[in-house]
């Protein structure tokens, strides 16, 4: 993120960039009663015009405070205030690109070209894209989607995401998570990120797995039922029952299904859906549990610990903990 | 929550002075509505939309009060933007299906009104200065080098060229840079989030 960029990216809507454009102009000596109507005229377009000006001109105007700062002396600008002037003006870049950054990156940056989506705590969406593919993105998901021609590049940075690709080999779907890429080869699959690994579960078709950095890493094929492990520097194959990872699916109908799966483990899952928290304490964690539950009724789970498992619950103000 | 916010008959469109419709719609908004931008934007960036996405939101909220405000001037002017700010982002979430309904109920029950500290106009006035130097601070070095010697300096746009080396049109173009990144760092930005270090 350079300071260039954050320049050029500004976040703004069109009738903004337009207002600042004309207050740049305005703010010139070559600035002539016809520029003046020609701005009126804009102006009276349209009230979103209007308000676009107000807003910038408000902030430019508030700068005019600067000049207070500015030398008393008329004339030529003194050789060390100009110093002084300009040190201001030179402060560290870094600053900047660390303010910027610190303000949630959404003041500067613009990638017009790709859209983000994101589902909240508990949340599920479905996104069908032009292609007819069709992504399914599960609870505290952010996946963006670059929008050039003929392209078919997702990149998913936080969350689980269900694809299901229409084959395209002219035009191969690419999901990019953190330094790795899934390439698709006619597919269904399932990846899950958090923050050190993820994990792909392909349930149909084949895709391969290939490091999108200088790593000098085999890239993998999977098949049906594989699923991979990414960690930071290697890559893991397990074979799993078709059935097992339907199951993995099934947040894709809103449910949870256990099958042998420890409370602890159970309680990992349940977290991923709803603010409030589980905790299970002690032995309890190592109970095993099966069963199908609604994906965010942390309450509905309680009451089957409390009146199946014989367990204790006590909500607190955010949580429910579990014990014996 | 969605009942649409009402407006106190005895209030609508009483301004201090006696009139009733908005003489001023400009400085009715830059002094009642610009200040609550941070807040806002606050507001909007929880629902997880995109940077551009929630300028253009901003944008068609601000249509919506001024084209209100221009029959009669709502009061008070929080929870009236505030809910039409909540009124549109449960329709767009609805329509573009982003986010599922039980997340927008999440929304709903969202108190706006309370839960971001309003700005104190004493404050703000005192600390005025100070704000508007911490913003310069933060533009992109060019931007920020055009808009202190326009401002500070009080140089002319050629003698900017010829100091900096650069051609007219590329102070011009920092300049507009730099006004819209100050009017988000001035507005849609909280200073306190921007200052942790």
């Amino acid at each position: 993120m350079s300071d260039t960029r954050h320049a050029e990216d500004c976040i703004a809507t069109v009738a903004e960039d337009q207002a600042a454009i004309w207050i740049g102009r305005q703010d010139h000596k070559s600035w002539s009663a016809s520029d003046q109507k020609e701005l009126d005229a804009w102006l009276e377009q349209s009230l979103v015009n209007s308000i676009a000006y107000w807003r910038i001109n408000a902030a430019w105007k508030r700068t005019e405070r600067l000049a207070a700062l500015r030398p008393t002396v008329k004339g030529p600008v003194a050789a060390p205030d100009l110093v002084r002037l300009r040190a201001l003006a030179k402060r560290t870049a870094a600053v900047t690109a660390v303010a910027a950054l610190i303000g949630g990156g959404t003041l500067y940056l613009r990638q017009p070209a790709e859209r983000t989506y994101a589902t909240p705590v508990g949340g599920r969406e479905i996104l069908t894209l032009a292609d007819g593919s069709q992504i399914e993105l599960n609870t505290d998901t952010v996946l963006r989607i670059s929008g050039g021609a003929g392209q078919r590049k997702v990149t998913l940075d936080q969350g689980e995401a269900y694809f299901q690709i229409k084959h395209d080999s002219a035009h191969p779907f690419v999901v990019s998570v953190g330094s790795r890429r899934v390439v698709d080869i006619g597919t269904k699959f399932s990846i899950r990120k958090s923050a050190q690994d993820f994990e792909v579960a392909l349930t149909e078709g084949s895709a391969r797995i290939e490091s999108s950095g200088l790593r000098q890493e085999r890239s993998i094929t999977l098949k049906p039922g594989d699923v991979v492990i990414a960690t930071g520097a290697s890559l893991s194959v397990k074979k799993t029952s078709l059935r097992a990872l339907e199951n993995r699916l099934g947040w894709r109908r809103g449910v949870l299904i256990f099958s042998s799966t420890t409370l602890g483990d159970a309680a990992a899952q349940f977290n991923r859906y709803a603010r409030t928290k589980l905790i299970v304490s002690g032995p309890a964690a190592q109970l095993k549990i099966d069963g199908t539950f609604v994906a965010n009724d942390v309450a509905g789970f309680a009451a089957v610990s409390r009146h199946i498992l014989h367990l204790k619950t006590h909500q607190n103000e955010d949580e429910i903990v579990i014990s014996r | 929550m969605t009942d649409k916010f009402e407006i106190n008959p005895d209030e609508a469109g009483v301004i201090p002075g006696g009139g009733v419709a908005v003489p001023d719609l400009e400085g009715w908004f830059v002094d009642e509505v610009l200040p609550l931008e941070a807040a806002l934007m606050q507001f909007l960036r929880r629902s997880g939309r995109s940077a551009q996405d929630i300028a253009d939101l901003r944008q068609e909220i601000y249509l919506r009060v001024c084209e209100s405000a221009k029959r009669q001037i709502p009061r008070p002017v929080r929870p009236f933007v505030f809910t039409i700010a909540r009124n549109l982002l449960i329709d767009q979430m609805r329509r573009d299906h982003v986010i599922p309904i039980d997340a927008v109920s999440d929304l709903e029950a969202l108190n706006v009104a309370t839960d971001v500290p309003g700005p104190d106009r004493n404050v703000m006035a005192r600390d005025e200065l100070r704000r508007v130097r911490v913003a310069l601070d933060e533009l992109p070095p060019r931007s920020r080098e055009v808009v202190v010697l326009r401002r500070i300096v009080g140089l002319s746009r050629e003698e900017i060229a010829t100091r900096m080396n650069i051609s007219e049109a590329t102070v011009t173009k920092h300049l507009v840079n730099g006004l819209k990144a100050l009017a988000n760092l001035l507005y849609a930005e909280i200073e306190a989030e921007r200052r942790i270090e």
